[in-house]
């Protein structure tokens, strides 16, 4: 089966052909069942795979490659079209191909009621298709494809409600944010191209290797790359400056949401610098910057979360806020704790979205069966006591709370211990505060979110009461499945502490290269306090939540009222957006009226109509001549060739 | 002996005659007669000068411009009947509807 690697992405993509062909004439019933099966072939042949590769020491040393034809060839450049099934991308693979199937199957429940059926089930299969070339990809350009594609399936599904205004504004605004980091992204391809003379990870690994290339060396090309690459990561990452984009996201579907803006797509940032880290190690001043914008926007992220009353948003500056956590990670040179944390969190994050459009989807029929059409469904403050309606939907949802709050033995706590303790054992202390403070503050916001969702009284009429519902089992069986990923995910890397085997560590070493000489602390007493702080951090930020929206109090609204000002400016996401449109999109748009009524109408156009208007003036004057009398044309063309003569003769 | 020279003199004045012809008359029929005329003269010259130089390349040309001069002398007084009955006129100073 070695040979088959090409085929993982290339099922969903006959899902896609085939639903984006004929779905219009298919049964909804098909259509589901097309969808998921593309995936769950992938997923069962990623399986297979994958255990073949592991079974043979030379395979899982250079993993399985499959080049299905040369690409480009032009002078000593040249890319091929190929996949690499190595341990890093098989293991993301896996993860993207499962976690895609659960969630395809719980959008034939979700999405059962909607216009658009086939459309939304192409555009899903598509996005899996390019998620899988990118991570399978064995060059960067080919990594590059994928990773536009799934920019592009993200516009289409952000955008799949279009007669909306929200939605096709935050479907524009994605696409445009990440073309910033598209561009750097380029560049840095370019860069890396000039100083290894080949795209392919294999290659520019060997050049790193060969050349013995250290930090010391101080390549200024390098840093320049990289931070370049890293400007590519914090547009598909959602990192300050450019994660603008994710929260208006949540505008798409929510198993949308789920798959590609908290598990896959915004992960590939991440990914790719787990990817290249042999190349980022050899940049100190990358992987500062990479170490400060992840905890920065961690604790960012995260206050914002605290106040937001949309379900979907709180979870939206929650994966911000996570993936921060991933670049945290990476910088302090925890290649393998930032990937683990990419694991944990795609599966609690995507249980919490579903579980969130569970509830939607519940207060949707509710407010439906009321003939209410003026209220949001998504907003918190209208739920409330939906623990008793949607058991199922509570237990997976508390279980994926639990988890990213960073309580054992839940999934988030090994993933979230193990980079606070890397970023301490990096002597970044200042760092690990911050991501401690930011760990206090997400079990705060999902507990907030929890207590105000499920616990206390329903907040609307008895009318929409009485159709609250859990969801079909259609629904829930991905939730189920998710929750016991979310319960178990975390125990492939224990911490060294714990005399257990970390799997993942054992099994990702020889994927990264110690080019930049990276030491870590090794102090197992102070790894047990730091971990007895971070459990801390999250039973404090659960009993603060606990306090204030447990029972029914006003201590929220007095708190409100106190710090008005803070909590203005949190509820308005620091005025991110409003600055931005003040210092860039009016500047900019300023720019496009001068060259659109300036330089294009008057200068441009203006000397079009004038040629134009010439060539008329001059038509006029000499059509006075074209009177219509053959004499006088006869006489002209004696005239000409009596010229003629005179010049030749 | 009627030389070469004489040929072409006759020639010039023949085709200065249709192009004249051409300018002055203002009947469609006669300017035709002049077009006509002014082949004629070129035939002369080719006839000529086919004689002069040993070459019958000349005197082929000739019957080329024959079928060529009918065939335009068909269309063209065919024309000329058309629109007569159109307009009843054909004066050429009167036909000037094509003009800019």
């Amino acid at each position: 089966m070695t040979g088959y690697v090409w085929l993982i992405p290339v099922f969903p993509l006959i899902g896609f052909l085939i639903n984006g062909l004929f779905g219009k004439r298919l049964s909804r019933k098909t259509i589901g069942v097309i969808a998921s099966g593309a995936i769950l072939f992938s997923f069962l042949l990623a399986c297979v795979i994958f255990f073949q590769m592991n079974s043979s020491v030379e395979l899982s040393e250079k993993g399985i490659r499959n080049v299905l034809f040369p690409w480009i060839h032009i002078g000593d450049f040249s890319v091929n079209f190929g996949y690499l099934f190595d341990r890093l991308s098989g293991s993301m693979t896996l993860m993207v191909a499962g976690v895609s199937f659960l969630i395809h199957v719980y959008s034939i429940g979700y999405m059962a009621e909607e216009e658009g059926y086939w459309r939304y089930f192409a555009y899903l299969n598509l996005f899996v298709f390019m998620m899988l070339t990118l991570v399978l990809a064995d060059n960067l350009l080919l990594m590059f494809v994928g990773w536009e594609g799934v920019g592009l399936c993200s516009y289409l599904l952000i955008g799949f409600y279009y007669t909306t205004e929200v939605a096709s504004d935050a479907g524009k605004k994605a696409f445009i944010v990440n073309r910033v980091g598209d561009f750097g992204f380029m560049l840095g391809m370019f860069f890396l191209f000039t100083l290894f003379g080949s795209l392919e990870f294999q290659h520019i690994r060997e050049a790193v290797i060969s050349a013995g290339l250290k930090p010391e060396h101080g390549m200024g090309l390098i840093t320049l790359a990289t931070v370049l690459l890293f400007l590519g990561a914090t547009g598909k990452s959602a990192q300050i400056p450019l994660y603008v984009w994710l929260p208006d996201a949540m505008a798409g579907p929510t198993p949308v949401s789920a798959l590609i803006h908290a598990a896959t797509m915004v992960t590939s940032g991440v990914y790719m610098i787990v990817k290249l880290n042999y190349v980022f190690q050899l940049a100190p001043i990358t992987m500062l910057t990479i170490a400060w914008i992840g905890g920065l926007t961690a604790l960012f992220a995260a206050t914002i979360g605290t106040v937001q009353n949309d379900i979907k948003k709180v979870l939206a500056y929650s994966t911000v806020s996570q993936l921060g956590y991933m670049f945290l990670a990476l910088g302090v040179g925890a290649f393998i704790a930032g990937f683990f944390h990419i694991l944990t969190h795609a599966f609690f994050k995507a249980l919490l979205f579903l579980g969130s459009g569970s509830v939607i989807h519940a207060m949707h029929h509710a407010f439906h069966h009321a003939g209410i059409h003026d209220k949001d469904p998504q907003d918190i403050r209208n739920m409330g006591g939906l623990k008793k309606y949607m058991p199922k939907t509570y237990w997976t949802f508390l279980v994926a709370t639990l988890a990213i709050a960073g309580f054992p033995p839940f999934a988030g706590f090994f993933s979230k211990d193990e980079i606070l303790w890397k970023t301490f054992a990096s002597s970044h202390r200042v760092l690990w505060a911050i991501g401690a403070f930011a760990a206090i503050l997400t079990s705060f916001y999902m507990f907030r979110l929890v207590y105000l969702t499920f616990f206390g009284e329903f907040r609307g009429s008895k009318r929409e009461e009485e159709a609250l519902h859990e969801s079909p089992s259609v629904m829930t069986f991905p939730l189920i499945a998710l929750a016991v990923l979310s319960v178990i995910g975390g125990w492939i890397g224990f911490p060294h502490i714990f005399k257990l085997p970390n799997v993942l560590e054992q099994y990702l070493e020889p994927v990264i290269e110690n080019t930049g000489g990276i030491h870590f602390l090794h102090n197992s007493a102070l790894e047990w306090g730091l971990m007895d702080v971070s459990i801390l951090c999250a039973i404090a930020g659960w009993l603060f939540a606990r306090t204030l929206y447990a029972g029914k109090s006003d201590v929220p609204g007095k708190l409100a009222k106190t710090f008005s000002y803070f909590y203005s400016i949190l509820l308005n996401k620091y005025y991110v957006d409003e600055i931005y449109f003040a210092l860039i999109i009016r500047p900019v748009k300023k720019i496009g009226d001068f060259c659109w009524l300036f330089i294009d109408t008057i200068i441009i156009d203006g000397t079009v109509n004038l040629v134009a208007y010439l060539a008329r003036c001059f038509g006029r004057i000499y059509s006075l001549y074209q009177n219509g009398a053959v004499k006088v044309y006869a006489l002209t063309m004696l005239g000409g060739i009596l010229v003629l003569f005179w010049i030749f003769f | 002996m009627v030389g070469m020279l004489d040929y072409a003199i006759l020639s010039a004045v023949l085709f200065t005659v249709g192009v004249v012809g051409i300018l002055i008359r203002r009947n469609i029929i006669t300017i035709f007669m002049c077009i006509e005329l002014m082949l004629n003269s070129v035939n002369l010259l080719f006839v000529a000068f086919s004689r002069y130089m040993g070459h019958v390349d000349g005197q082929i040309f000739v019957f080329f411009i024959f079928a060529i001069a009918a065939a335009e002398a068909a269309v063209g007084l065919a024309l000329v009947v058309a629109y007569f009955k159109l307009k009843e006129t054909i004066e050429v100073d009167e036909i000037k509807l094509l003009k800019g």
